[in-house]
This record gives structure tokens, C-alpha cells and sequence, in this order.
């Protein structure tokens, strides 16, 4: 007993000195990443002179971060986690009872979101809720529809898409340019954009689709700044740089959202706000969203679903029993595309202005970063990865505090790439199928197993 | 077995006529004729590199053949030139289906998708292309069930009923085998290729797979191509033979007149022509001897 007390205490202490070694260590490297960037300022006084300022404070603070963080790490996380695998193993087949919660985890998100907006009015008022309502869940929910849309195409069909965002603005000046041009009201408008996308889906899929792996991603790519390119270039019609603004809101069974007689304020006697429109656009989004979860989980169950599916195991197995693939593939791009031109014509409406500035690359990045981290193929995975993605980026906004640590004139905004990217990182580490990696069957004969993800593929085509 | 014989080539369900295929420089199927007789098994033979899979990939579409006519005939009489057909089109309308050397599965679909899958032209008429399914309409929910249920018998089949909700990737290999060749008799063909589906099996996994074939074959008549180099299996159940070698048929019979053939055996040996006849007298000997055993 006193030998196994007496190892365990020798471990302790010389995890503890590895700790501080691995500490000074990554302190030092800190220091020495970070002396020119961080401690150094290059800024230009009154006199348009180069000027140096040092902060050093700032610095310090940097080093300090590093190596408390390393310390920590070695001598509490590791031990602790590898703790916990050792435990896992010793007990593997305890059977996972899956909560209350996890069970109807699907229905509790969807009454949580529907009881959102009026919380949000309880809590803060009228004009509080503007920034709650708009930013935080109309421009997730953008996202959720958007990387479900594309799921479709990534996930299930397992064909690697860089320009998604390229629908998505097909969308958008469907709805912006019709509406101005011809007047033709959203709700005609919105299956419009839907099917035009789709179109250029199919127009875009007949010549791609049979390049496979990195050439279909280049190609895409490709596509979704040609699209850029020509809103901004044909300019009689699209404006080019300036966009489409002044476009019409939307109405809810004719009521419009203004300060006239008959809008929705007058109508119901209540205050003029615009925040209404924008929980009216929460609802609708909402709604969207919910019809884009609702069609591909039932797509996933009809023979379509399932070729695409069979399509990311192993293309050359689904031709030898008799799927069409190329018209597979076209279907998955025209479903995913259609859902993504709704998407676009819904933020048309919500920002009432477009520009081709909307629609760069770095949407596409952020749609198929929320594919990928949220797990290809689950919608539950996706929205928790848009929520954390797009939810914390607009919450970085709100982090004023950090000016107090980095001085006045820090903005955290401008860290959301290099934030997203750490994001990324640490999760794939933690979990490289994403935060839902198992894939749930479309049919079973016994009982309903999830798959683990280690079994399949991501597709190469 | 001679009786048999003449009867297939009645009514041969595919008939492979002067078929060259050819890589580059390389002559890998050189005028390579014969013929299928429906109902039957028909084993195709030969040393590795004969260019046996190529043949395969030749009839089921995945290469176009550099020359030569593959006819298709089926049950109702309709006629397929298969070497004009687009791949997926002769799984779904020549009623041609295969299996594949390196097996290709659907490992993250549940064993049960898989065989599901395999029913996808079906299940997408009586879908309507989808529409009709989405909006959920009564025809789709009734032929989805009954896809089932052919599904299910060809797990019982197969062996793997108690397997059907388990991931396919995390079966083990010879199981792997079977839900290849189950998942191709679900889309009903009438003509079943298989590519060495012996390949890695244990002897009694090997027997099973014996059984199984047999029982396709006396329960849905569907005729079999079989390419395979265990020769207990070619020699247990092929009612006719046809010997690849270096891409040229040198032998063609029932089992028992190719096994004896000098040139199968001179292939399968790597000896010169004239040490044939040599060969031949050790064999009978030893056979001789044999027999003489068991007696
Ligand atoms: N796509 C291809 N391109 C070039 N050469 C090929 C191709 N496919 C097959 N070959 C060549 O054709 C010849 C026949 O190959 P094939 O795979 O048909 O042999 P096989 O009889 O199936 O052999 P095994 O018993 O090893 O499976 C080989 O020399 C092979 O290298
Ligand atoms: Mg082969």
C-alpha cells in the first residue's frame, strides 16, 4: 500500500515538473512569436511620422495566457482526460441511456425558437429586442438554412461544393431584381427564386458532374465567382458595385410593416417599431428553415435520398445496380441549389438591399465550415455548429470588456476569421466527424442504430 | 452432362461474339467468343492477368469493348447489344447485374440499405420521381414496404437477417461476400456476374456460398457467370467452363472435359507445349492412383 501511495505521489510531482517545464517553454516561444507583433505598434502621429509604441503590458499578458495555459493543461486536463478514456475502457458496455433531453432534443429546439421572440420582448422591451431578434436569430437562422442546404449536396451526396454562395445570390437578385422591375410581391417571388436557382443548379451540374473529388471543387469554386463577376460587371441590369436597394418588404397576408393607416402597428394598436418586421422575418425564416429540415429528412427516406447516400459510399457500385448517377447528382445539386436561392431571396427581404459584396467566397468557407464542423449529414450537428460559428462571431461584438485588456482600440471583430479558425481546429481534433458524427439509418428491420461515423465516407466526387 | 451441352446453346441468355478489348499497347481480351446458356452456371477461368474481370467489365458496360457484339437475351425474349448500353442501363433495363473482385459496399448504409438501394428503379416509379412519395401518397408507402420484404428474404438467404440493422462496413469478410451477391439479386436480374466470390473465404464459408448460389439459381432461375480460381467451387457447380488465357479462350466444355484438357492444364502449370503430353500421363497416373485409393 505505502509503494502504490508512494508512486502515485512521485507521478504527481513530476507530472507538476514537466507542467512548469512545458509552461516556461511555451512562454518563451510566446515571447518570441509575439515581441515584434504584439509588443511593437507601428503607428503614425500628427505629423504623418512612423512612429513606434510599445506594449509591453499587452505583451505580458500574451506570455502570461501561454503559459498558464500550458501548465494547466499538462498537469490537470491531460491527466484528468486521460482519466477518463482509462474508465471508459475498464467499462465499455455500459449501454447509454439516452436522456430525456437528447431524445427530444429536436422537439425542445423547435418550441424554445417558436417562445424566442416574446421572451426576448418580455425581457428587454420593444426596442432591446431589435439586436436579439436580428442578429442573433435571423442571422443564425440564414445560416442553419443555408448549411442545410448544402448538406444535401455535401453531406448526403458527398460532392465537394465551394460555391454555394453563388445560389445564394442567384436568390437574392432573383427576388431584388423582379420585385423592382416587374413589382411582383415576395411570396410569387420566393418558389421563383427557388426554382431559378435550381435551374442554374442543373445548368451548372451538366458539364461539372462528371469531375470528380478536387477538380468538382475547383470547378465550383470557379462558378461562384463567375456569378460575382457578372453581377458586377452587367451593370444595366444589376448596378454592378452600387446593388440593388430599395427593395420591397414583405407582407404578411397583405398587412405591410409600415407606419401607414393600414399597417401592422395601426392595425393591432401597438407602437411603431420595426421590430416587429423583424420577428415577423424570425417567423418566416423560421419557417423556412423548418421546411429545409422537414424536406430532406423525408427525402432521406424515399429512393432519391438514398442513391445519394449510396452515391458518397461508392459511386461505381451504385451504376452496377442500375442508378442513373449523373441525373442523381443533378438532383442533389438542384435540391441543395434550391434551397440555398430561397435563402437568398429571404435575406434580400430582411437586408432590403443587395450587392454582390454579400456573395464572396468566404460565404461559401463559412456555409461549408458549418457542414463540416456540425458532421456531414446531421441536421441536429449543423445547427449546434451554426449556432456556436455564427452566434459566437456576432457574440464577440459584444465582448466590450476586452477593450479594457487590449486597449481602446481593440475590436474583436476583426479576430473572427483567426477565432473560426481555432474553432475549427480544436474541434476536428476533439471530434473529426464533427459535433454529430454518427449517421442515423433510414430503415431498419430490428431496432434503430446509429451508425458511428468511422464507417462512412466522405465522398470523392 | 454432353446432353446439357447441346441444349445451352439453344437458348444462350448472352452470347459473347470475336470480343476485343485493348489498353495502350496491351491486347488484354483478344477475339474472345462464347456463349451462356440460360438457367445455368457458367464458370469463366484462367490464369491471373487472363483478363477475366476485363471480360466482366466488357458485358456490364464499365469498359467499351475496342470490337466484338455482346448480345443479351432475355426470358421474354427481348434483345440487348450490351456493348452499346450505358452502364447503369444494363443493370436496369438488360437485367444484368454483378459483383466485384474488391468488394464494393455501402459501408456507412445499414446492411439492410444496402439491399434497399439495389431496389431503387422500382422504388422511384412508385415514388413518382420522388413527388408523389413526398407528398405521401399511399402507392409509395406500399411499395416501400414490400421492398422490405424482398429485402428480407434475401438476408434470410444470404444469412445475415440478424445483421440487417448493422452498419455493412463492420461485417465480417465473407458476410461481406454474400451481401454483394444478395444486394445484386435485388434488383432482379436474370443474369447474375460474379467476380471471384470465393475469393478469401474459409472452406466452409466457401460450401455456404456453394449452397447459396446453387439455391439462386434453382429458386429464381437466374443464369450465373462466375469467374473464380477455387476449383472445387468451379468443379462443384458450373455446368460449363470457358478457359482464359492471355486474353484467348483456349478451352471451352463441361468440368470434367476441361479439367482433363491438355492446354488448361499446361496453362495451369506454366509448362511448355510439348511437355504437355508429359503432364498428362503424371496426371492420369496419379489419378489412376486415386482412384485405386478410394476403391
Ligand atoms: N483499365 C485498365 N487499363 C490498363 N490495363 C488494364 C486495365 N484493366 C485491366 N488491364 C490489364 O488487362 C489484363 C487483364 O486484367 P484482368 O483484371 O482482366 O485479369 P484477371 O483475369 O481478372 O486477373 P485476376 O485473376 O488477377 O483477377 C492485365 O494485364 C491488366 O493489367
Ligand atoms: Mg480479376
Amino acid at each position: 500500500m505505502a509503494n502504490v501511495a508512494s508512486t502515485t505521489a512521485s507521478a504527481g510531482t513530476e507530472v507538476t515538473a514537466r507542467a512548469l517545464r512545458e509552461a516556461v517553454f511555451a512562454g518563451l516561444i510566446t515571447l518570441g512569436l509575439f515581441v515584434l507583433f504584439v509588443g511593437l505598434e507601428t503607428d503614425q502621429n500628427i505629423r504623418n511620422e512612423l512612429v513606434l509604441r510599445q506594449r509591453w503590458g499587452l505583451l505580458a499578458v500574451f506570455v502570461a495566457v501561454a503559459t498558464v495555459g500550458r501548465f494547466l493543461i499538462v498537469a490537470y486536463v491531460q491527466p484528468w482526460l486521460a482519466q477518463r478514456k482509462a474508465a471508459r475502457v475498464a467499462a465499455p458496455d455500459i449501454a447509454k441511456r439516452e436522456s430525456f433531453f437528447s431524445r427530444n432534443f429536436a422537439k425542445i429546439a423547435i418550441v424554445a425558437l417558436v417562445l424566442y421572440p416574446p421572451v426576448i420582448l418580455a425581457l428587454v422591451g420593444v426596442q432591446g429586442s431589435l439586436k436579439w431578434v436580428d442578429n442573433f436569430g435571423i442571422q443564425i437562422l440564414i445560416y442553419v438554412m443555408l448549411a442545410w442546404g448544402l448538406n444535401i449536396v455535401v453531406g448526403l451526396a458527398g460532392l465537394l461544393d465551394l460555391g454555394y454562395v453563388a445560389f445564394y445570390a442567384v436568390g437574392a437578385y432573383s427576388y431584388a431584381l423582379l420585385s423592382s422591375y416587374f413589382g411582383l410581391s415576395f411570396w410569387v417571388l420566393l418558389p421563383i427564386a427557388g426554382i431559378l436557382a435550381a435551374l442554374w443548379g442543373v445548368i451548372l451540374g451538366f458539364p461539372v458532374l462528371r469531375l470528380r473529388g478536387d477538380y468538382l471543387a475547383i470547378v465550383t469554386l470557379a462558378f461562384g465567382e463567375i456569378i460575382r463577376l457578372v453581377l458586377i460587371n452587367w451593370t444595366e441590369v444589376t448596378k454592378g458595385t452600387f446593388g440593388v436597394s430599395g427593395i420591397a418588404k414583405a407582407t404578411l397576408f397583405g398587412i405591410k410593416f409600415d407606419a401607414s393607416k393600414d399597417g401592422f402597428a395601426a392595425l393591432f394598436g401597438l407602437p411603431m417599431s420595426s421590430a416587429y418586421y423583424k420577428i415577423f422575418l424570425f417567423y418566416l425564416i423560421l419557417a423556412l428553415a423548418l421546411l429545409t429540415a422537414f424536406v430532406t429528412i423525408r427525402l432521406r427516406r424515399m429512393p432519391i435520398g438514398r442513391a445519394w447516400e449510396a452515391l458518397r459510399e461508392d459511386e461505381i457500385a451504385c451504376r452496377s445496380l442500375g442508378i442513373n448517377t449523373t441525373m442523381t447528382k443533378l438532383t442533389a445539386f438542384a435540391t441543395g441549389a434550391m434551397f440555398g436561392g430561397i435563402a437568398g431571396s429571404f435575406f434580400a427581404v430582411r437586408q432590403g438591399f443587395v450587392s454582390p459584396e454579400s456573395f464572396v467566397f468566404l460565404e461559401s468557407a463559412v456555409i461549408l465550415a458549418i457542414v463540416v464542423l456540425g458532421g456531414m449529414g446531421s441536421l441536429t450537428g449543423i445547427a449546434i455548429a451554426a449556432v456556436v460559428m455564427v452566434g459566437g462571431t456576432e457574440i464577440l461584438r459584444e465582448l466590450t470588456f476586452l477593450k479594457v485588456i487590449f486597449g481602446p482600440t481593440f475590436t474583436p471583430e476583426l479576430y473572427r476569421m483567426l477565432i473560426f479558425g481555432l474553432a475549427m481546429v480544436v474541434v476536428m481534433v476533439w471530434k473529426p466527424r464533427g459535433f454529430v458524427g454518427s449517421r442515423e439509418p433510414t430503415a431498419f428491420l430490428h431496432e434503430r442504430k446509429a451508425i458511428s461515423g468511422s464507417f462512412t465516407k466522405e465522398g470523392h466526387g | 452432362m454432353a446432353l446439357e451441352t447441346t441444349t445451352m446453346t439453344n437458348d444462350p441468355i448472352l452470347k459473347v461474339e470475336h470480343l476485343s478489348m485493348r489498353f495502350g499497347g496491351l491486347m488484354a481480351i483478344n477475339d474472345f467468343s462464347f456463349e451462356a446458356a440460360r438457367g445455368e452456371i457458367t464458370a469463366l477461368i484462367g490464369p491471373n492477368g487472363a483478363g477475366k474481370t476485363t471480360v466482366f467489365n466488357c458485358i456490364t458496360g464499365f469498359y467499351k469493348p475496342t470490337m466484338g457484339m455482346i448480345t443479351m437475351r432475355q426470358r421474354s425474349g427481348g434483345e440487348f447489344l450490351l456493348e452499346r448500353l450505358p452502364d447503369f442501363e444494363i443493370a436496369k433495363r438488360a437485367k444484368v447485374a454483378r459483383t466485384f473482385q474488391n468488394i464494393r459496399m455501402f459501408s456507412g448504409l445499414t446492411v439492410l440499405e444496402n439491399l434497399l438501394v439495389a431496389q431503387h428503379n422500382k422504388l422511384m416509379l412508385a415514388s413518382g420521381f420522388t413527388i408523389l412519395g413526398l407528398l405521401g401518397f399511399p402507392a409509395y408507402r406500399q411499395a416501400s414496404k414490400e421492398s422490405i420484404e424482398v429485402a428480407k428474404h434475401w438476408l434470410e438467404m444470404a444469412s445475415l437477417i440478424d445483421r440487417a440493422d448493422d452498419p455493412a462496413g463492420d461485417l465480417p469478410y465473407g458476410a461481406q461476400r454474400r451481401l454483394e451477391i444478395a444486394r445484386a439479386m435485388c434488383t432482379g436480374p436474370e443474369l447474375l456476374c460474379l467476380d471471384e466470390p470465393a475469393a478469401g473465404l474459409n472452406p466452409r464459408e466457401s460450401l455456404a456460398l456453394n449452397d447459396l448460389l446453387q439455391t439462386i439459381r434453382g429458386e429464381t432461375g437466374t443464369s450465373i457467370l462466375l469467374i473464380e480460381h477455387d476449383m472445387s467451387v468451379v468443379m462443384e457447380i458450373s455446368d460449363h467452363v470457358v478457359v482464359l488465357e492471355y486474353g484467348q479462350k483456349i478451352s471451352d466444355g463441361n468440368p470434367d472435359y476441361v479439367k482433363n484438357d491438355p492446354k488448361v492444364i499446361a496453362a495451369y502449370l506454366g509448362v511448355e507445349d510439348e511437355e504437355v503430353e508429359e503432364v498428362i500421363e503424371e496426371i492420369e497416373e496419379i489419378e489412376s492412383e486415386q482412384g485405386g485409393m478410394t476403391q
